[in-house]
């Protein structure tokens, strides 16, 4: 009976020494992964449509985003047509300075490649659209990609 | 003197900070990748500028009303027939192609379409035509102008396999991903001419 005894003494300690490459490893992973959001949303997160023929925008220091959506302060009034630029919900009418503004922070022989992704939300209306562009046109801006979620959105 | 053994670094806390690194990461990371439909605008053009007179026949009207239908060369049409009644338009080939260098490119030999006279004369002249409304929703605006894209693709795809025997979107990727070999790029450019996008966004119906 004494052998038995023995065995009761106590749990041994779970080894805890490969916690730190364990986490460690997930770390690596996040930070290679990872993009830092550069701006706050102003407006709700639009939800985007979908589409088939899609292209992915790569070099991201060449682009600049606009949003377009449903404003999270209702002071701004409500409806799906808010326009965000940089931190500020702003008019088609500083998209021009907006993207002039952009232009200082690439090398000037990257210019023609910048491209302005425009996200804007399913319930927005085309002519919100057609402002920005007609303003992106007068700036020269005329690379644009409409932000869409892969998939397919006909029913 | 004797060598003294160096006491042990206490790791026990190592983990602590890395959970604490990777809380942070985990909290900032935004994995999605931006993709969307890329469009070229047209330049803006000069105050004196006239635009040139294209031929009924050689436009694919499309326009979409405020309540988000379609109209399709003055027939209602449901979004789902839309790619075919463009890949119809397009790859009709009625006529002879536009002027490059003053030379006619003739007609179209690779078109498969019915060749009627009262449709496009030959991809390249073929322009297709969106109209819509202010009030108009962004995302039907968004899935007419995937479908008019996916049409073409479905014809530069067909067009690929029967000259290269593989897609055009396979063609594109391998030349992508080697972008120094001269044929593949010659062979990506010609498929790209033989089918151009011309879709161009005419001025919105005003509403309120």
């Amino acid at each position: 009976m004494s052998k038995f005894k023995k065995r009761k003494k106590g749990i041994p300690a779970v080894n805890t020494a490969a916690l730190p490459d364990i986490v460690f490893m997930l770390l690596f992973f996040f930070m290679v992964t990872t993009t830092m959001r550069e701006t706050s949303l102003q407006i709700e997160a639009p939800s985007l449509p979908s589409a088939t023929e899609v292209k992915k925008l790569e070099h991201k220091s060449l682009v600049s985003t606009i949003y377009i959506g449903k404003a999270k302060d209702t002071k701004y009034g409500v409806g799906y047509n808010k326009i965000q630029l940089n931190d500020k919900i702003a008019s088609a009418d500083q998209v021009p300075a907006f993207i002039i503004n952009a232009r200082t922070k690439v090398a000037e022989n990257e210019i023609p490649f910048m491209t302005t992704s425009i996200k804007a939300d399913k319930q927005s209306s085309v002519g919100t659209i057609i402002d920005i562009r007609l303003k992106l046109r007068d700036v020269n801006a005329l690379k644009v990609s409409y932000s869409t979620n892969t998939g397919s959105d006909i029913k | 003197m004797a060598r003294r053994e160096t006491p042990e670094i206490n790791a026990g806390s190592m983990a602590d900070i890395a959970f604490l690194l990777l809380i942070f990461f985990l909290v900032t990371t935004t994995m999605n990748v931006d993709s969307g439909i890329s469009k070229k605008l047209s330049e803006k053009p000069p105050a004196d500028y006239v635009p040139p007179v294209i031929k009924e026949k050689n436009i694919f009207e499309v326009n979409i009303n405020r309540n988000n239908e379609l109209l399709v060369e003055g027939e209602r049409m449901d979004v789902k027939q839309l790619k075919e009644a463009a890949v119809k338009f397009i790859d009709n080939g009625g006529g002879d192609g536009k002027l490059v260098d003053g030379v006619s490119t003739g007609p179209c030999d690779y078109c498969e379409g019915e060749k009627s006279i009262a449709s496009s004369d030959h991809p390249n002249k073929a322009i297709i035509s969106v109209q819509s409304d202010r009030g108009t929703d962004y995302g039907t605006y968004i899935i007419v102008q995937n479908e008019l894209l996916s049409a073409y693709t479905e014809l530069r795809n067909k067009l690929s396999q029967k000259r290269h025997g593989k897609s055009y979107t396979q063609l594109e990727k391998e030349y992508k991903d080697n972008k120094t070999n001269t044929k593949l790029k010659e062979e990506v450019e010609a498929i790209k001419s033989a089918y151009p996008q011309i879709i161009s966004d005419a001025e919105p119906t005003s509403a309120n």
